[in-house]
Parts: C-alpha cells; structure tokens; sequence
C-alpha cells in the first residue's frame, strides 16, 4: 500500500465525518435528506476504495448496497414521508447550531483519544478507521440527541449505521453475510420506521417526539 | 542576502501595482457572468487617480485619528501583503514575520477601520464597525485555526517554508489540508466582504459592512483605503496560492528562467483564483446578517476539525 492510497483512503473516511457534521449544521429536511445521500455515497467510495486496497472483492457489494438503499432507495422514499407528512420547514433543534457544533467537535476528540491508544497493537490503517468510525457514530448519536422531529431522528440513526459500516470494512475479514444482514436489517428497521411515523401522525397530529411525552405524563 | 532583498522589494511593489488589477479582473469577469459588458480591467487605477485628485472633505468633529486612520491601515496591510510569497520564496523578512504576524496586521488594520468607523459618530459607521467585530471575532479566531492546521502539518509557520514544503516530496494528500483550505476559503470571502457575507458593490443601508466604516471618507483618503482593500483581496488569493497550489514558485537558488516562470504562474494562479471567486459569488445569494457567524462558525469549526485529524494522521 502506498502513501498516496493511504491518504485516499485517509481522506474518504475522514470526508465522511466531515459530512456527518454538514448533517448537524443543516435545518431544512430537504437539504438534511440530501445531505444523507451524499454521506452515503462517500461511505460507498470510502468502502469501495477498501475493497481495492484489501483485494476483498465482497467489499464492493456491501459499497453497492450502501449507494442504492442508502444513497438512492431511502432518500428517495423519506422525501415522499416528508411531503405526505407536510414537515418540509424548518426542523426546530433543542440545541441550538453552534453549541452543537462544539459538542460534536469534542465527541470526535473523544473518540480520537479513546481509540488512539485502545487499539496499539492493531495497524496504523485500521487506527484511523475505527477513529473516524467512532466519531460518525457518536455524531449521529449527538444527530438524534438534539432533534425533536422524528425524521431527523430516523436520519440521525441512518448516518450512524453508516458509521458501523465504516468501522467494519476498516476490520479485515468481516464476512459478507454479517454485512449483508446488518444491511437488511437497516432496511428493516427503516420500513418499520417509516410506518410508525404514520401512526404517531395519526394518533398525536404532530411528529414532534415531545408531544408523546406527554402521553407518557412526564411534562406539563 | 542581496538577492533575498531584492526578491522583497520586488515582491512588495509587485504587490501594490497587482492589487487594483485584481479588482478591475475580478469586475470584469462578474460583469460577463451577469452578461454585462463590464468595465475596462484598469478602471480601478483611473478610480484612484480621481480620487487623489479630488477635495478631501471632513467632517467637522473629526479627530485626528480619522486622518492618520487610512494610512495606517494602508501601510499594514501592504506590509502583510508583501510577507506572503507570491512568484518567488525566500523573501528576508519570511524569517521575522510568519503568518502569525500576517493575522496580526491584519488585525490592526481592522481595529483601526473600526475606530475611525465609530471617530465622527455617525450612526452608519456605527454599524458598520459593530459588524465588522462581531465577524471579525470569528473569522480571526478561524484563520488562526487554519494556520495552526498548515503550521503542525509542515512543521512551520513562516509562509516560504510550508510553500516549500508543499512542494516537497513528504507533502501527500491530507484531509486536514482540504478543511484548513476550505476553511481559509470562508475566512476570505468574509474578510474581503464579498458576496455571501458582504456586497462591495452594494450602498444598502442595511446590509453594507465594510462600506458603512467608511462612508464619511473622501479623496486621498478614500483612495488609500480603496487600495488597501483590494491588498487584501490579493494577500488571501496569494496565500491560497503559495499554500495550495505551490508549482511554479521559484525557490531559492533557482535561476534567472525560474524568476519568469515563477511571474507567469503566479499570474496564471490569480487569474483563475478570481475566476473561481466571481463563480462562486454569482451563484450564491447574500445572507442575512445574524446568519454570518453560522458560516465564519463552520470555518472556525472546519479549522479545529482539521487540527484534530491531524493527529490522527501523524499516527502512522
């Protein structure tokens, strides 16, 4: 491997927390859902990139799967929620954007900290990797943290599965089957989703997560 | 030494009679983008010579820092703008001043525009200055970011050895350098009050920054703040340039030939700086005030960021 296809492969997964934080800073669901189709598409290249690198030719699907169902399939569909639900304005935040920022800045510091020296003995590759891995996920966990309305939620969690996606390809020898499911499992997971926003519609008028709360008798 | 002299002085006149150019180039291309015919590119230097021979009006209470204000941030700003390598490196004062010192000077000018701002109490230039520092304290805080990010990543922080090193073999792709560069990109567009953050076409009361500081100046003084400005614009092009897109600069110890070739790539550099810089700007809409330090916040943040994935990189 040489330095350049290093730094490549350096540049993709760290593109990939950089759009993570682009998905932090935008308040309009169009632009948060077309956003999430480009952090999609960086995991595939990211990935495909490793597969190259790793002649590990299984690698390429998962970078397929990653393009057409999180680049294309789920954009595509929760910009169909969107409309039928009628949230196309602004997303209120519970944080504002720039507390947020500083947050997510200090989780990848976090995870740079923590990963540096958990994993000595693992090669300076896949260092970087899980790095970079841990900060997506732990920003989508802050994504999912600082909104109220559930499809920046549902975003939120997309974005750090894509994470888990990253951290797996940097470990050599995942097997294809393991990806494949978690794959599915997304799709699952998203389908169930995509029903349950309907119905907390149906049953609150609202997608705001605070007004279940209520139901739960825990505020006002 | 005698050449290294002869570099800067070169450098720094080359500097002043480039930097109204600049502004006539980048007019004129935004002036064919929006299907203008546009002026000449040397209108800005007819501009000046009209404004030096015009009266210099005053207003009644103002001190004497509104008259001595132009000069100085004229003079500091040509100086900063004379520190950044531009065709060739090795420049003698690369040694003593490094970028530290450019974001200083740069500092001072705005502080003393801001001043003389606020001097004759007018409430225009009231806003203006209030503005200019409410950006000014992110947008420098952004550029420092991006200069510790260039200044870890070579191991320097004088301007011709990270241009050197650029060129270097030990250089590579970083993803720390794309946010440093992105970064210092935001930080100039709101520096230089172009289109996102400013319009420096525009006399709108409500939106005007930097022309509301010096709304009450007229004639010479005008004139000298004019070129100041446009230093600026060409110091952050050159900068961009000396960092990012190193080939072509003469190093030292290189020959006559290197010299020529070293002008014309600087040229061929800025040109299509500018070009880029007008698309950008026609493409985009002005933003509102209050969202300005959302996006010198995302430089800031870019900056940071990619002084932490520095050291994730260093790992290796």
């Amino acid at each position: 491997m040489t330095t350049l296809d290093s730094d490549i492969a350096h540049l993709l997964a760290g593109s990939l927390v950089l759009v993570s934080f682009l998905l932090l800073y935008q308040d309009r669901m169009f632009a948060l859902l077309n956003v999430f189709a480009l952090h999609a598409i960086v995991l595939a290249f990211s990935v495909a990139w490793q597969a190259h690198l790793q002649h590990a030719p299984h690698l390429y699907i998962t970078a397929l799967i990653a393009l057409l169902f999180k680049g294309a399939i789920i954009p595509a569909a929760l910009h169909r929620i969107v409309v039928r639900l009628g949230i196309h304005r602004t997303i209120e935040t519970v944080v504002s954007i720039g507390p947020t920022m500083l947050f997510g800045m200090g989780l990848v510091a976090l995870s740079v900290v923590v990963m540096l020296p958990l994993t000595q003995s693992a090669g300076a590759f896949v260092r970087e990797d899980l790095a970079f891995a841990l900060s997506v996920l732990l920003l989508g966990f802050l994504m999912m943290v600082t909104r109220r309305n559930a499809v920046s939620q549902v975003i939120g969690f997309m974005s750090l599965e894509n994470g888990l996606v990253l951290a797996a390809t940097g470990a050599r020898g995942m097997p294809l089957v393991v990806e494949i499911s978690v794959g599915f499992s997304v799709l699952i997971a998203f389908l169930v989703i995509g029903i349950f926003l309907f119905r907390i519609r149906e049953r609150f008028d609202t997608v705001e997560l605070q007004a279940l709360d209520m139901s739960r008798g825990e505020s006002e | 030494m005698m050449l290294t002299w002869l570099t800067q002085l070169a450098q720094a006149a080359l500097v002043l009679a480039l930097a109204p150019l600049l502004s006539g180039v980048t007019r004129k291309i935004r002036a064919r983008f929006l299907r203008r015919q546009g002026a000449s590119i040397v209108q800005p230097y007819r501009d000046l010579l009209k404004l030096i021979r015009k009266e210099t009006v005053i207003a009644e209470n103002a001190s004497w820092l509104f008259r001595a204000a132009p000069y100085v941030v004229f003079a500091t700003t040509w100086v900063a703008a004379a520190l950044v390598p531009t065709f060739a490196t090795g420049l003698t004062l690369s040694a003593s001043a490094d970028l530290i010192v450019i974001v200083a000077l740069l500092g001072t000018a705005r502080f003393l525009l801001a001043l003389a701002g606020l001097d004759v109490g007018t409430s225009f230039g009231g806003i203006g200055s209030s503005r200019e520092m409410m950006f000014a304290s992110l947008a420098e805080p952004a550029m420092l970011m991006a200069v510790f990010t260039l200044s870890l990543f070579a191991g320097s922080t004088e301007l011709s050895s990270i241009s050197a090193y650029m060129l270097g073999p030990n250089a590579g792709l970083s993803i720390s350098l794309a946010l440093a560069l992105v970064a210092l990109i935001i930080v100039s567009l709101g520096e230089n009050a172009r289109i996102p953050v400013d319009n420096p076409a525009t006399h709108l009361e409500l939106t005007m920054v930097h022309e509301a500081m010096i709304l009450e100046y007229s004639g010479r003084h005008l004139a000298v703040i004019e070129v100041a400005a446009s230093l600026k614009l060409l110091l952050y092009l050159s900068l961009i340039a000396c960092v990012f897109i190193p080939w072509g600069t003469t190093l030292v110890g290189d020959g006559a030939l290197a010299y020529a070739i070293g002008l014309g790539a600087y040229a061929t550099k800025l040109t299509a700086l500018a070009f880029f810089l007008v698309l950008f700007e026609t493409a985009i809409a002005k933003m509102r005030v209050f969202r300005v330090p959302d996006f010198l916040g995302v430089a800031l943040m870019l900056g940071l960021l990619g002084t932490i994935m520095l050291f994730v990189s260093r790992v290796r």
